[in-house]
């Protein structure tokens, strides 16, 4: 099958009866069938059709993971129109550049607050024609022209069914898999947006050759709760089940999504390091609240764990007395943590988005839980290198998928070349050129290696990685991964690329580092205060001290001990630039904002000055300012080491 | 989250709001309040129109609270007169008040702590159930339709006030904002013709004070309530309210629009006690 609309009719047809979407609304789940799913999408874009949409239209998608977002991307690609899903948490300035380059004229919208952003921009953008919106609640006084309703939207396309029908059916035919299926703007760590073309055939073949590797079927289930404009997301969400027949579940909202989880224990898990992440901190706050025989019992289950059970996961020799312990911590721990975190019927998960760290990584592996660390990015799309065997602890990403080519550049840049699946971006020659060779082989940016047997291993962005002063290699993410997989760490951003010493600006997890403090019996009244305080120092400085030791057991590594640190006095934030929507760090942004901190790390002195402007949810802007204590953590030689062993 | 206080700016040509505000629904006439020798009310009198915000705003002790407790019943004024609607209402308590359709929320909050806040709100609808003690120990289906009704009702609220995320939680465990939003939540669920708010936004923060003041507008807006509110917060009660009457000393010395109120220089003296 050559489209997505035609692996959903083949869904109507092969499993009519068996769920496609589950949704919980208004507190209960409830199944929208691959056969109604099929209906609701056929009136949806016989309504399109009338509407004037045509093949090759670009159509905008801001909203939510909904099953309407879903029939509406369906009935889009059904008449030959290319979705373009849009991030809904954004300012309205920021899609503006989007819908003027893609010209959209056409948006779904979830709700008053999505709708009030494109009205706000019909001026700048003239494409813009229509708007359809899905929640009324709100919309009641609006009687501007463009607005139209999902369910008058609904209502046109039943009426017209028949007359329209046959048109439907030709545009069906006509769907080959060359055509243009989704175009996403990349979320960017650095520069502005680009778009990227995705064709119906680059998207089904990828994801048949994991289906087919990872044996996923029609009887897996998945939650959708990350920004469907994120491209793995899209895949993961949408193009898997159209391609496997399987379900895919929408939380309540995004507040709800962790009991959502468990509630519908879904068996395939997509996740962004930070959710790992933000999962394992929850975790351990739980823990540190509850008595001392509990956390007894946890700690040293977690000790065997951490031990041996990634070695049982990959299926590597265990002794009998590790394995009978592991089994008893499965019964008493593992297993009902992982039936808490809802990853109890979980076969496969998948981290995307960043590198994640060998901690975090063994810890889920560790728990009995097969997260595997996926490579891939808007242009190479998700699933780029797969994973044929189990990654145990090598760290690697897998071979490259099919139709897609991996090589490296002399300076361990990781390129590819893929002429059917990526040609550029999208009307944005310039850029394309600016990461393209002679040869066609396109510039990532990740520096990584590849193994004997072919497979890729990273080992960070190549523009982060560098020397120290003193000639040492200074690879940052490694050094951040290391540092976040503290709970009382949120985001922490380490330097050192040509200087004498390594320093970390750190960003503390309120939720973690509160619930310590509240135990401490210290007091503050907010964000700010909290991390002036100077026991919160001392507990970063202890976290950040530990990590020198194990870095200093490394020949390695031992120079980059972190010296100094900083506790950021604002959380780093979208609407400041100072991460992106995928919440990934932007250096330049971060650096240049905090270059009075940066500066006052490196001259020796006893504060920094923070003088950095803020944009709230309402569009208003404040300033953060003050002073900023500076941290010091030990420093360990190896010497040190083994008079303190 | 997107807050638009009352101005709508993308609904452009639009009438300002859902129910356009009607005839008189409560009439307080010459109402006075006495403790033993205090006054806690004296002489007092304005209306409230129907689907309109009526603020109550003065200085501690000015006798706001007292003014709701007469209104819903709490507590009897030895002078003066109550209509609803052009009728009087003569033995109010606040059952009766509750029956004909006027709901409440307190300065203190008065959930049950112990409950979550699904059976909270429920507990909000327990006016409007018809089903009898014993039909609903016995759990027969008369009873199960109507408490699935009411658990509908009751899931609109949820999504209304954005709580999904703490339907399970017991009230205790959540922070004050929140416990306010569900008490509204609770007052919502009486399906009540006039809502009077005790100081909704005491003890809140900014972003707090925004939602809670979008609810209220919403809710004015969507169902059409009439909302009586007392509150400290001028700039909330200048956004908020149509009309706004002023008590110090128990006495009325301001009434209408904010911007004639805050115009009245003797407000102005009782809220800054400026020397003449």
């Amino acid at each position: 099958m050559s489209t997505l609309t035609k692996f959903l009719l083949f869904n109507q047809q092969k499993n009519s009866g068996s769920p496609a979407i589950r949704e919980k609304k208004l507190g209960i789940w409830h199944t929208l069938s691959w056969g109604q799913l099929a209906d609701e999408v056929r009136v949806v874009a016989a309504a399109l059709l009338l509407e004037g949409v045509r093949r090759g239209d670009h159509v905008g998608l801001l909203g939510e993971n909904r099953p309407r977002l879903f029939s509406a991307m369906a009935a889009i690609q059904w008449i030959g129109g290319v979705v373009v899903p849009l991030f809904t948490d954004t300012n309205a300035q920021e899609i503006a550049s989007p819908i003027q380059t893609a010209k959209i004229a056409f948006v779904f919208a979830e709700n008053q607050e999505q709708v009030d952003k494109l009205l706000g921009l019909i001026p700048q953008c003239p494409s813009l024609r229509r708007v359809f919106y899905d929640d009324e609640l709100g919309m009641r006084h609006y009687r501007q022209s463009q607005l139209l309703s999902y369910e008058a939207l609904m209502a046109k396309g039943r009426t017209g069914l028949t007359e329209v029908g046959a048109q439907l059916d030709s545009e069906l035919e006509r769907g080959s898999g060359k055509d243009p299926a989704a175009l996403f703007f990349t979320s960017g760590t650095t520069g502005p947006a680009l778009g990227v073309l995705h064709t119906h055939e680059a998207l089904i073949s990828r994801v048949q050759s994991v289906i087919k590797s990872e044996g996923l079927s029609s009887n897996d289930t998945s939650l959708a709760y990350l920004p469907p404009a994120w491209l793995a997301q899209h895949v993961f969400a949408y193009v898997i089940p159209l391609v496997s027949g399987s379900c895919v579940c929408c939380p309540e909202s995004s507040e709800t999504m962790l009991s959502d989880l468990r509630e519908m224990g879904p068996t395939l898990f997509l996740a962004p390091p930070r959710v790992l992440e933000a999962l394992l901190t929850q975790v351990s706050i739980r823990i540190s609240n509850t008595g001392g025989i509990k956390r007894s019992i946890f700690d040293s289950c977690m000790a065997v764990a951490k031990r041996v059970g990634a070695g049982v996961m990959s299926g590597e020799p265990v002794s009998a007395t590790d394995r009978l312990t592991y089994q008893l911590g499965d019964a008493i721990i593992y297993g009902p943590l992982r039936d808490v975190l809802g990853l109890s019927r979980v076969r496969k998960a998948y981290c995307a988005g960043e590198s994640i760290g060998a901690d975090l990584l063994l810890f889920y592996r560790s728990l009995g839980i097969d997260l595997k660390q996926v490579y891939g990015s808007a242009e190479m799309g998700l699933f780029a290198t797969l994973q044929a065997t189990d990654p145990g602890l090598s760290g690697s990403v897998g071979r490259p998928a099919p139709g897609l080519e991996i090589s490296l550049s002399p300076e361990g840049e990781v390129l590819f070349r893929a002429p059917d699946q990526f040609s550029g971006y999208y009307q944005d020659a310039d850029s394309t050129r600016l990461r393209t060779d002679a040869e066609g082989w396109f510039h990532t940016g990740d520096v990584g290696w590849l193994s004997a047997q072919g497979e890729l291993n990273l080992v960070g962005r190549k523009q982060d990685i560098g020397s120290l002063k003193n000639g040492g290699l200074f690879a940052p993410k490694f050094l951040e991964n290391k540092l976040k997989f503290s709970i009382y760490i949120n985001e922490v951003i380490v330097l050192g690329k040509n200087r004498d010493a390594v320093c970390a600006l750190v960003d503390i997890d309120t939720e973690a580092v509160g619930n310590w403090a509240d135990k401490q019996g210290l007091s503050y009244t907010g964000f700010a205060d909290l991390v002036a305080l100077d026991e919160v120092y001392r507990l970063v400085g202890e976290v950040i001290t530990e990590t020198n030791a194990e870095l200093a057991k490394d020949l390695n590594l031992v120079h980059a001990q972190i010296h100094r640190f900083v506790l950021l006095p604002k959380r780093l934030e979208p609407d400041d630039g100072e991460v992106t929507r995928m919440r990934k760090v932007r250096r330049e942004v971060i650096a240049q904002r905090f270059a009075s901190l940066t500066q006052a790390l490196y001259d020796g002195s006893k504060v920094g000055h923070v003088d950095a402007s803020v944009r709230y949810e309402d569009g208003s802007s404040g300033q953060v300012s003050g002073t900023v204590m500076i941290g010091h953590a030990r420093i360990f030689t190896a010497q040190s080491l083994q008079k303190a062993a | 989250m997107n807050v638009s206080m009352h101005s709508h700016d993308a609904a452009l040509d639009a009438p300002q709001r859902g129910f356009p505000i009607g005839a008189p629904i409560l009439e307080l006439e010459g109402v006075s309040l006495r403790f033993g020798g205090v006054k806690a009310l004296t002489n007092i009198s304005f209306n409230v129109l129907e689907h309109e915000i009526r603020a109550i705003i003065g200085p501690n002790g000015a006798g706001k609270s007292s003014m709701l407790n007469v209104i819903n019943g709490v507590y009897r004024p030895q002078e003066g007169t109550i209509k609803m609607r052009g009728q009087l209402l003569k033995e109010m308590t606040p059952n009766y008040a509750a029956q004909i359709g006027i709901s409440r929320t307190f300065q203190n909050i008065a959930l049950f702590k112990g409950m979550t806040v699904l059976d909270n709100i429920m507990a909000g609808c327990s006016l409007r159930e018809h089903a009898s003690f014993l039909e609903i120990a016995l759990q027969l289906p008369s009873a199960r339709k109507e408490e699935t009704e009411n658990r509908e009702k009751v899931e609109h609220i949820i999504e209304f006030l954005q709580i999904e995320h703490i339907r399970k939680t017991p009230v205790k465990r959540l922070p004050y904002g929140l416990q306010k939003r569900v008490e509204l939540g609770r007052a919502l669920a009486a399906e009540p013709k006039i809502l009077l708010l005790d100081e909704p936004m005491a003890g809140m923060n900014i972003e707090e004070k925004q939602d809670m003041c979008r609810f209220i507008l919403d809710v004015n807006d969507h169902f059409g309530t009439t909302v009586v509110l007392i509150e400290h917060d001028m700039g909330v009660v200048m956004d908020l309210s149509d009309r706004v009457v002023v008590l110090d000393y128990g006495k009325k010395i301001g009434d209408g629009p904010p911007d004639e109120v805050r115009a009245n220089p003797e407000v102005i003296k009782a809220y800054l006690g400026v020397a003449d």
